[in-house]
C-alpha cells in the first residue's frame, strides 16, 4: 500500500516513526486528557496552555539555531521530521545547508515585464507552506495608476478580467533582504538575523512573538502567524529548509527567504520560475557576470524607500 | 523575619467590609481577565484585533502609558530627597508603591502581547540570547527590571529600618535615591525610543517622541498620587499635607504646559512642511479615506487635557479638591488615550506600504487588561495595607497583634 493509499484507509498510524522521537496519537490523547484536567486548576491551566504550544521538552529548551551543535542540529532536525509526519503523513526533508562561499544573493524585478498576474504571489504560498487559513502571503502585488507612485494611493484589491489593465502598473513587494536591516537590529532575541549569503532569516523555535520587527520593516516584509497554521496535507511542500519554508507554528513571525530551500542547492526562487514574463531575476551579486550585477550594471535601476537607507538587495529596473 | 510574615499576613487578610468588597471584586476580575489570558493562549493572538497590519495594539498602549506612571515616582523624589521637602518627603513611600505596581502591570501587559510567552527565557542574558546593545527592546527589559529593584529596595530599606526601630543610614541609600531620578528618566526614554528608532513609521520616528513621553508621562503619573494620596489619608490614619498635594498640581500645570507645546510643536511641523508624514496624524485627528475610529477618542483626549490644563494652572481651582479631582480624571483619561492607543495605533496607519487597515481591540483584549490593571490594583493595596502601619510606627518589630 502506497503512502497515500494508507492515509486515505485512515491507517496512518501504520506510517508511525517507532524510533520514539514522536508520541504515538494514544500518547497525544493521554496528553490532551491531562492537559484538559489541568486547564480547570487555575494558574496551573495558564502554564499547561503555554506548553500546550509547544509539544515536547526538547522543543522548550531547543537552542538558537546558530548556537546549536552538530549533533543537537540533527537531532532537532529528526524530532522536526517526525512531527511533521505525524501532522501530515508525509516524509519531509528539512535541510540545514549552509551558505554557499563568495556568494551574496541579489534579485532584481523588471517594472517592464511584470503585468500584474500575481502567479508569483501563490507560487510563493506553495513552495513556502503559507498557513491557507488565516492567510498568508509574503509577495504583495501593488497596483498603481500610470503617472504616480505613490505607495498611500496604490492598491493590492484589483480584480480584472485580463492583466495588465490600460493605464496601470505594477510594483511587486516583499522582503528587500536589506544590507542594514531594520528588522534584524531590534529583534530582543536574535531569533533573526543575516545569513552570510545575504538572506534575512527567522528561527521560528527561537522567536518569541514580539512582532517588533513587523514594526521596524518599511516593507511589509514580516507576517505574524496569528493562529495555527492550515496546510491542507495534500499541499504540503515537504521539501524544506530549517530556516526557510518547514511548516511555521502559531504565534511566531514568518518571511521571503528567496526560497532558502532551493537557492543554496543552485535553484531559482519559486518566484522566478514561475513568472511568465521572464519580469524576475535572481543571482549572485558578487559574481561580475551574473544576469544580476550585469543588470545592475547596464539598466536603470532603483530601491525601494533607497532614503531610508536599508540597502536592499532587492532592485527594481526597466528592461528597456 | 517569620515575625514580620506573620504579622503582615493578618495585616492583609484583616480589613473592613470595604476592603472585603474591594478584594473580591478584584479577585473576581483577575480570574475573568486569566480566563481571557487562557483562551488567547490555545486559539493564539487571532482572538485579538491585531494583524499584520496593526500588528501591536491596546496592550502594548497600556503598557507605555503604565512606564510613564512609573516614571512618575521621580517627581515625589526629588523634593523629598533633593530638596528635602517635608510634606512631600513624608509620602514619598507610597509613590514608591505605586511605581512597583505600574511596573508589574506594564510586565503583564509586554507579556499578554507575546505570542510565545513560554519562550520568554529567551530573553534571559546567558540561558538565552538578549540582543543587547542593538535593540531598543532588549534595553528596555534592563531598564525597567533595574527601576523595579530600585523601587523595591529603597522603601524596602527604610521600612526595613523602620520595622526594627533603628535610624536610617543616609550615607548607605542616598546613592541608590540619586540613581533612582536618572533611572526613571531612562525607563521612560527607552520606551519611547523603542518606537522613535523605527523610520519605517514616520509618526513615531521624530525626535519630539522622548521629550514628549516624558512631559505627559509627568501629568498622569502625579495625577494618580494626587488620587491616591487622598484615598490613603481617608481610608487610614496615615497623614497627607494638603501643600503636598497642591505642590504636585503645580508640577502637573508645568508639565501639562510643556506637554501641550510640544504637540503643538509636532502639528506646526506636519502641517506646515505637508509631507506624507502627515497621514497618521491625519488619521488620529481628522481621519483618512474615510476611516477615522481614534477621531472621537483622540478629541476627547485633547479636551480633557486643555480642561485639565486651566484648572491646574489657575491657583484657585488648583487648591479647591472637587476641581482638583476632576483635573486629575481628566488628565489620567487624557494621557491614557493619547500615550495608549492615540500613539500606538497610527504609527500602523496607513501601514508601510500605504494601506489604511483599522483596528479594535476585541473583548478579550480588553478583559485581559482589565484582569491585568486589577492585579495591579490588588498588588498596590495589599502593599499599601502592610507598609502604611509601618510607616505610622503601629507595625514593628516590638508590636504585638491582637489575637
Amino acid at each position: 500500500m502506497s503512502k497515500e493509499e494508507l492515509e486515505k484507509s485512515g491507517r496512518i498510524s501504520e506510517l508511525q516513526d517507532t524510533r520514539g522521537s514522536g508520541p504515538t496519537p494514544d500518547e497525544v490523547e493521554q496528553k490532551e486528557l491531562i492537559d484538559r484536567r489541568m486547564f480547570f486548576q487555575g494558574a496551573a491551566g495558564v502554564l499547561a496552555t503555554m506548553m500546550l504550544g509547544s509539544c515536547s521538552w526538547q522543543e522548550f529548551f531547543q537552542n538558537n539555531f546558530r548556537r546549536m551543535t552538530k549533533g543537537e542540529i540533527e537531532q532537532t532536525v529528526e524530532r522536526l521530521k517526525a512531527e511533521y509526519k505525524q501532522k501530515y503523513g508525509k516524509d519531509f526533508v528539512v535541510g540545514t545547508e549552509g551558505p554557499i562561499d563568495a556568494t551574496l544573493f541579489g534579485y532584481a524585478l523588471d517594472l517592464q515585464r511584470c503585468i500584474g498576474c500575481r502567479r508569483c504571489v501563490y507560487a510563493c504560498v506553495e513552495e513556502n507552506n503559507q498557513s491557507r487559513d488565516p492567510q498568508i502571503q509574503y509577495i504583495r502585488v501593488l497596483r498603481f495608476k500610470d503617472g504616480e507612485m505613490d505607495l498611500e494611493h496604490s492598491t493590492i484589491y484589483y480584480d480584472p478580467e485580463e492583466v495588465p489593465e490600460k493605464g496601470h502598473y505594477y510594483i511587486p513587494v516583499q522582503c528587500q533582504h536589506c544590507a542594514n536591516s531594520p528588522c534584524t537590529k531590534v529583534c530582543p532575541v536574535q531569533a533573526t538575523w543575516t545569513e552570510p549569503d545575504g538572506i534575512v532569516v527567522v528561527d521560528y523555535n527561537w522567536c518569541i512573538g514580539c512582532r517588533y520587527c513587523m514594526a521596524a520593516c518599511p516593507y511589509m516584509g514580516r507576517w505574524f502567524n496569528f493562529a495555527e497554521p492550515v496546510i491542507p496535507a495534500d499541499k504540503v511542500n515537504v521539501n524544506t529548509h530549517y530556516l526557510g519554508n518547514r511548516p511555521r507554528m502559531r504565534n511566531v513571525v514568518e518571511k521571503c527567504t528567496f526560497c532558502i530551500q532551493r537557492v543554496r542547492k543552485g535553484r531559482y526562487p519559486a518566484c522566478v520560475e514561475v513568472c511568465p514574463v521572464g519580469a524576475r531575476k535572481f543571482g549572485n551579486l558578487l559574481d561580475p557576470e551574473s544576469e544580476i550585477s550585469r543588470i545592475i550594471q547596464t539598466k536603470r535601476v532603483f530601491r525601494l524607500k533607497s532614503e531610508l537607507n536599508t540597502q536592499p538587495k532587492f532592485y527594481y529596473f526597466f528592461s528597456i | 523575619m517569620g515575625r514580620f510574615f506573620v504579622g503582615a499576613a493578618q495585616r492583609i487578610i484583616r480589613g473592613t467590609p470595604l476592603y472585603y468588597v474591594w478584594v473580591v471584586f478584584l479577585l473576581i476580575m483577575i480570574a475573568i481577565g486569566i480566563g481571557a489570558y487562557v483562551k488567547q493562549m490555545r486559539l493564539g493572538l487571532i482572538v485579538t484585533g491585531m494583524t499584520s497590519y496593526v500588528s501591536w495594539g491596546l496592550y502594548i498602549g497600556n503598557f507605555t502609558f503604565l512606564v510613564g506612571v512609573a516614571a512618575a515616582a521621580v517627581l515625589l523624589i526629588i523634593p523629598a530627597y533633593l530638596y528635602d521637602f517635608g510634606p512631600i518627603k513624608d509620602i514619598v513611600i507610597i509613590g514608591e508603591a505605586l511605581a512597583v505596581s505600574a511596573l508589574l502591570m506594564c510586565l503583564m501587559f509586554v507579556t499578554a502581547d507575546l505570542g510565545r510567552p513560554d519562550r520568554a527565557w529567551h530573553l534571559i542574558p546567558g540561558l538565552g540570547i538578549l540582543n543587547l546593545p542593538r535593540s531598543m527592546l532588549g534595553w528596555d527589559i534592563v531598564v525597567l527590571n533595574g527601576y523595579l529593584f530600585l523601587n523595591l529596595f529603597i522603601p524596602g530599606y527604610i521600612l526595613y529600618k523602620a520595622y526594627n526601630e533603628k535610624p536610617v543610614n543616609m550615607k548607605f541609600i542616598l546613592p541608590f535615591i540619586l540613581l533612582s531620578i536618572p533611572w526613571a528618566v531612562s525607563i521612560h526614554t527607552t520606551t519611547a525610543f523603542i518606537y522613535n528608532g523605527l523610520a519605517a513609521r514616520p509618526f513615531w520616528n521624530a525626535s519630539i517622541l522622548a521629550p514628549r513621553f516624558l512631559a505627559s508621562a509627568f501629568c498622569s503619573g502625579p495625577a494618580m498620587i494626587i488620587l491616591l494620596f487622598q484615598l490613603v489619608r481617608y481610608y487610614t490614619k496615615f497623614h497627607v499635607k494638603n501643600e503636598a498635594l497642591f505642590k504636585i498640581a503645580e508640577m502637573i500645570a508645568i508639565a501639562m504646559a510643556i506637554n501641550l507645546f510640544l504637540l503643538g510643536s509636532e502639528f506646526f511641523k506636519e502641517l506646515y512642511s505637508d509631507t506624507h508624514h502627515l497621514s497618521p496624524l491625519e488619521y488620529l485627528y481628522v481621519g483618512l479615506q474615510g476611516k477615522g475610529r481614534l477621531v472621537p477618542w483622540i478629541w476627547t483626549a485633547f479636551t480633557f487635557n486643555i480642561i485639565a490644563f486651566v484648572i491646574f494652572l489657575i491657583p484657585y481651582t488648583r487648591k479647591r479638591f472637587v476641581t482638583l479631582n476632576i483635573g486629575c480624571v481628566l488628565i489620567i483619561i487624557g494621557i491614557w488615550i493619547e500615550k495608549g492607543m492615540g500613539l500606538i495605533i497610527p504609527g500602523f496607519i496607513p501601514a508601510t506600504l500605504g494601506e489604511v487597515w483599522e483596528y479594535a481591540p476585541t473583548l478579550i483584549e480588553v478583559l485581559v487588561s482589565i484582569g491585568i490593571w486589577s492585579i495591579g490594583a490588588l498588588t498596590l493595596t495589599v502593599i499599601l495595607k502592610v507598609i502604611i502601619p509601618i510607616e505610622l510606627g503601629e507595625f514593628t518589630r516590638t508590636t504585638k497583634m491582637a489575637a
